[in-house]
């Protein structure tokens, strides 16, 4: 909003009511609400082309070029789209191990993906290996967890981003997996693992008090759930506040709709994960709105 | 004038400042999944940038590299199976002279795992892709140095779990009791005070399958040669993929 028009617009009501004037106001100059789409992938693994016919699971299903379509027509209905990747982008097929990462970056690239998070397996060419196709990558890096100071990622991978779209602003930051016994220690090298939790509460007072983002999203590449007290995407959910998204990745889980889990004070947090293989795309709507045309019970979830 | 001017900008920031203490907030959110079916048009743009490196790819997988005269499946045996054998043979064979070259010493022994035998091989004409087939891992091959005590766990791991866990350079036989009935390596018995060199992956020294034992080593030599590469050159080097079942690891009828 111009502030100039602002003040003409309200000149006359501001002389004929005076202080009455100010609820007036308020009310009158309402902000449209907004929509932002957020869509996702995780765990691609080089799945550049579709599963063929005769494959016994997933026959005729996935493929980038078709997932390009499918964005490109979610794009034209809403421009206030963001496309992120959980991790795993390497390593499943042939296309990984002949061209190392480059060709699916640069269909990423292609694709206009706004970020990924890193995946385990994003290191099986070694942390130098992951390097070398970074100039390939049109996108950002996003972890929060892993320290890479030591490392040739130095200052190549973001904490956190913001993004702005119809002026909302989008925080997002990024989770890792545990490295030790995972990857060998030959290809993270240097590369410290930090606690989730911790970085979690910090990235979220970060972007939601510090940047006053009106989303924040968490890129996850913990695993989705273990029976085991190993950090999971829920146990994530519960243990932190001021997430709204947890998109995650590495245990290849289909969910049939985007699971709606409480966080540490109560409030709503969805965690979705799409599979693998990019058979399926994740899709998110959020509706913005001013805080008292929401109803009293929260928001509404439609999944 | 001035007074209106003085009120309309009270106004504006009581108006700013309501706007920034009331932001939106969210007040729907839908989720779902959108399959990605060939119902959706690919994109000729992509599908021509695709291309060529599929291509090639095709063509580099389909390359005949030998002939495998009849199917080979892990589950063709107990204790020890063809296509196992094939592999531990394979990575003593091609390992060896890069040992020798860099170390000035050899490798007594092979040992993988039967759950990394990732597919059969058919009969007919083995090709690249069979060596992607049979290894999708990134792992590599690695020499380790161990006890002779440690080589008794290493023993004694096979015997308890019974399962054709590729081998070679060493020969284990079993009582019907399950009990080793006898134990070598390069066809001596375990000699305290010697030490052994044993080929394996990286995956399985650093505790992959509880080999916990292949960890207890001074010495890992990281041969810088991904196992899935090597049994492709082994495929390239041989003309016949015929391995047979032997006596190297079985277990007494009585």
């Amino acid at each position: 909003m111009k502030r100039k028009t602002f003040i003409q617009n309200t000149a006359s009501a501001g002389i004929l009511t005076g202080i009455g004037g100010l609820g007036l106001l308020s009310s009158s100059f309402k902000i449209p609400a907004k929509h932002i789409t957020i869509l996702h992938t995780n765990d691609v693994h080089s799945h550049i082309e579709p599963f063929p016919a005769d494959d016994a699971k997933y026959p005729n299903l996935g493929g980038i070029s078709r997932r390009y379509t499918l964005i490109e027509n979610i794009r034209k209905e809403n421009p206030n789209t963001l496309l992120l990747d959980a991790g795993d982008i390497f390593q499943g097929t042939p296309f990984f191990n002949f061209y190392g990462g480059e060709i699916e970056f640069k269909l990423m690239s292609k694709l206009k993906y706004d970020a990924a998070t890193l995946g385990n397996h994003d290191f099986d060419n070694g942390i130098d290996g992951f390097n070398a196709q970074l100039p390939h990558a049109d996108f950002s890096f996003i972890s929060s967890n892993y320290d890479f100071s030591n490392t040739v990622l130095d200052g190549k991978v973001k904490d956190y981003q913001v993004f702005t779209k119809d002026g909302m602003k989008i925080g997002v930051f990024g989770l890792g997996i545990e490295l030790d016994g995972l990857v060998s220690k030959k290809n993270y090298k240097e590369t410290q693992y930090l606690n989730p939790v911790e970085i979690t509460q910090e990235m979220t007072k970060k972007l939601k008090q510090e940047e006053k983002c009106d989303l924040v999203i968490c890129l996850s590449h913990l695993g989705y759930k273990y029976d085991s007290d190993k950090i999971d995407d829920l146990k994530l959910a519960s243990k932190t506040k001021d997430i709204d998204l947890i998109i995650g990745g590495h245990t290849h889980t289909f969910l049939p709709k985007p699971t709606v889990t409480k966080n540490v004070e109560g409030n709503k947090v969805l965690v979705n994960q799409t599979g693998w293989a990019g058979i399926n795309l994740g899709r998110i709507d959020f509706y913005l709105d001013e805080e008292n045309n929401i109803s009293a019970d929260g928001v509404a979830i439609e999944v | 004038m001035k007074k209106i001017a003085f009120f309309l900008s009270v106004c504006s920031i009581i108006f700013f400042q309501s706007c920034k203490e009331h932001p939106l907030a969210v007040s729907k959110i839908e989720g779902k999944e959108i399959k990605v079916t060939d119902s959706i048009a690919s994109n000729k743009e992509l599908d021509e940038f695709i291309a060529p490196y599929a291509n090639h790819i095709e063509e580099e997988m389909s390359a005949t590299l030998a002939y495998a005269p009849k199917a080979l499946a892990k589950s063709d045996a107990k204790y020890n199976t063809a296509i196992g054998n094939m592999e531990a043979d394979a990575v003593m064979e091609m390992l060896q002279p890069i040992f020798v070259s860099r170390i000035k010493d050899s490798i007594d022994g092979v040992l993988l795992n039967y759950g990394g035998i990732r597919s059969t091989i058919n009969q007919g004409n083995v090709t690249t892709k069979t060596g992607y087939n049979i290894m999708p891992f990134e792992n590599e091959a690695v020499v380790v140095r161990l006890s002779a005590e440690t080589m008794q766990e290493l023993f004694n791991y096979l015997a308890e779990n019974q399962t054709a866990h590729p081998i070679a350079g060493m020969q284990l036989i079993l009582n019907k009791d399950g009990s080793i009935n006898k134990a070598t390596i390069q066809g001596q018995r375990l000699n305290k005070g010697n030490t052994y060199y044993i080929a394996t992956n990286d995956y399985l020294q650093q505790g992959g399958d509880h080999m916990d034992f292949l960890a207890k080593t001074d010495t890992i030599i990281n041969m810088d040669y991904k196992l899935r590469n090597l049994f492709i050159d082994y495929f390239k080097k041989k003309d016949t993929i015929a391995p047979v079942r032997d006596e190297r690891f079985i277990k007494l009828e009585k």
